[in-house]
């Protein structure tokens, strides 16, 4: 460990002492909070993978169920049935705090107008199912890109967070511990040879009046 | 503050497509030009989720990385009509093991 490259004297060794201090509390709340932040992560992400693997399972059948109504029909008259959908997403999109991290916070204000804006006898009925299936996902799809959404800088901050934590641990806290331990060292070192000097003096005052 | 968003879809024109129909604008892309298209959808800053097809999401490591730090827009891979590639699950594992320093989550 390197000490810290500061004069030996008074001054400073108050002015480190502070900084120590202040860096114990700073480890000891910054430790609390990494605790509590992977508490929360693991709460999220298990939400994150259940979520995930219902989506992913649903959304298979909705698109594949698409994709079949698309090959018994034929291409332009699906593509123009949807081409100009009507119904409309509104979605509030704000922001809360975990843990001091600003996550999305997303509302679903509901669709709007009509879900199947063409008309019946240009396509097939399966294609009406398979619209209707994935608007009926749309809600969970948005729920679950928030949640990842949160847990991707979850999982960054985190990180950050134990870097901060390491570095006070290892490199912050014992530098300061060190140079305390330096500046007292010298100081000491200062008062002794003071007193042996001031000793060789009496004395030799005493010899020269002996004399 | 709260404003509100859009959602978008980038992939292959048949997984897109479904998603057109429930009011999401659909950009048809590929290997070669994806990143250039979800970079322009993020400089627009209009849109809330946009949701991305696994095989696309795949060819674009760095650029997802780097894009889970904002907080908006949320980019969602999904599995295309061609199935599940498993990149989704992959990404939740990769988040517990930064977090964590490793895969906890079990199977």
């Amino acid at each position: 460990m390197a000490r810290l490259n500061v004069n030996p004297t008074r001054m400073e060794l108050r002015r480190v002492k502070d900084r120590l201090q202040t860096a114990v509390k700073g480890h000891k709340l910054l430790k609390d909070k990494s605790d509590e932040m992977v508490r929360q992560f693991m709460l999220l992400i298990r939400e994150n993978k259940r979520m995930r693997e219902e989506v992913e399972s649903e959304l298979a059948v909705a698109l594949r169920s698409f994709m079949l109504a698309r090959a018994s029909s034929d291409e332009e008259s699906v593509e123009q049935a949807i081409s100009m959908p009507s119904c409309r997403l509104d979605v509030k999109c704000g922001e809360k705090s975990v843990m001091g991290v600003d996550v999305p916070n997303i509302e679903i204000s509901r669709l709007e107008g009509d879900l199947l804006p063409y008309a019946f006898p240009s396509v097939t009925g399966e294609l009406d199912l398979s619209i209707a299936r994935i608007s009926r996902l749309t809600e969970k799809l948005l729920r679950l890109a928030e949640v990842e959404k949160t847990c991707n800088m979850l999982a960054n901050e985190v990180v950050k967070n134990r870097r901060r934590v390491n570095a006070l641990e290892y490199v912050m806290i014992p530098d300061c511990e060190e140079t305390i331990k330096y500046i007292m060292m010298k100081l000491d070192e200062n008062e002794r040879s003071t007193q042996i000097r001031l000793m060789k003096v009496k004395s030799l005052i005493e010899n020269a009046e002996d004399i | 503050m709260i404003k509100s968003g859009k959602l978008a879809v980038i992939g292959d024109i048949d997984s897109a497509l479904a998603f057109k129909a429930i009011g999401a604008e659909t950009f048809e892309a590929d290997f070669s030009d994806v990143k250039n298209v979800l970079m322009d959808l993020v400089k627009k800053d209009e849109y809330a989720v946009v949701f991305v097809t696994e095989q696309l999401a795949e060819t674009i490591p760095e650029t997802m990385e780097e894009l889970k730090n904002q907080t908006y827009p949320c980019i969602l891979p999904l599995p295309s009509c061609a199935g599940s590639t498993g990149y989704g699950a992959k990404s939740i594992r990769k988040d517990v093991e930064k977090a964590i320093g490793a895969d906890i989550l079990g199977d």
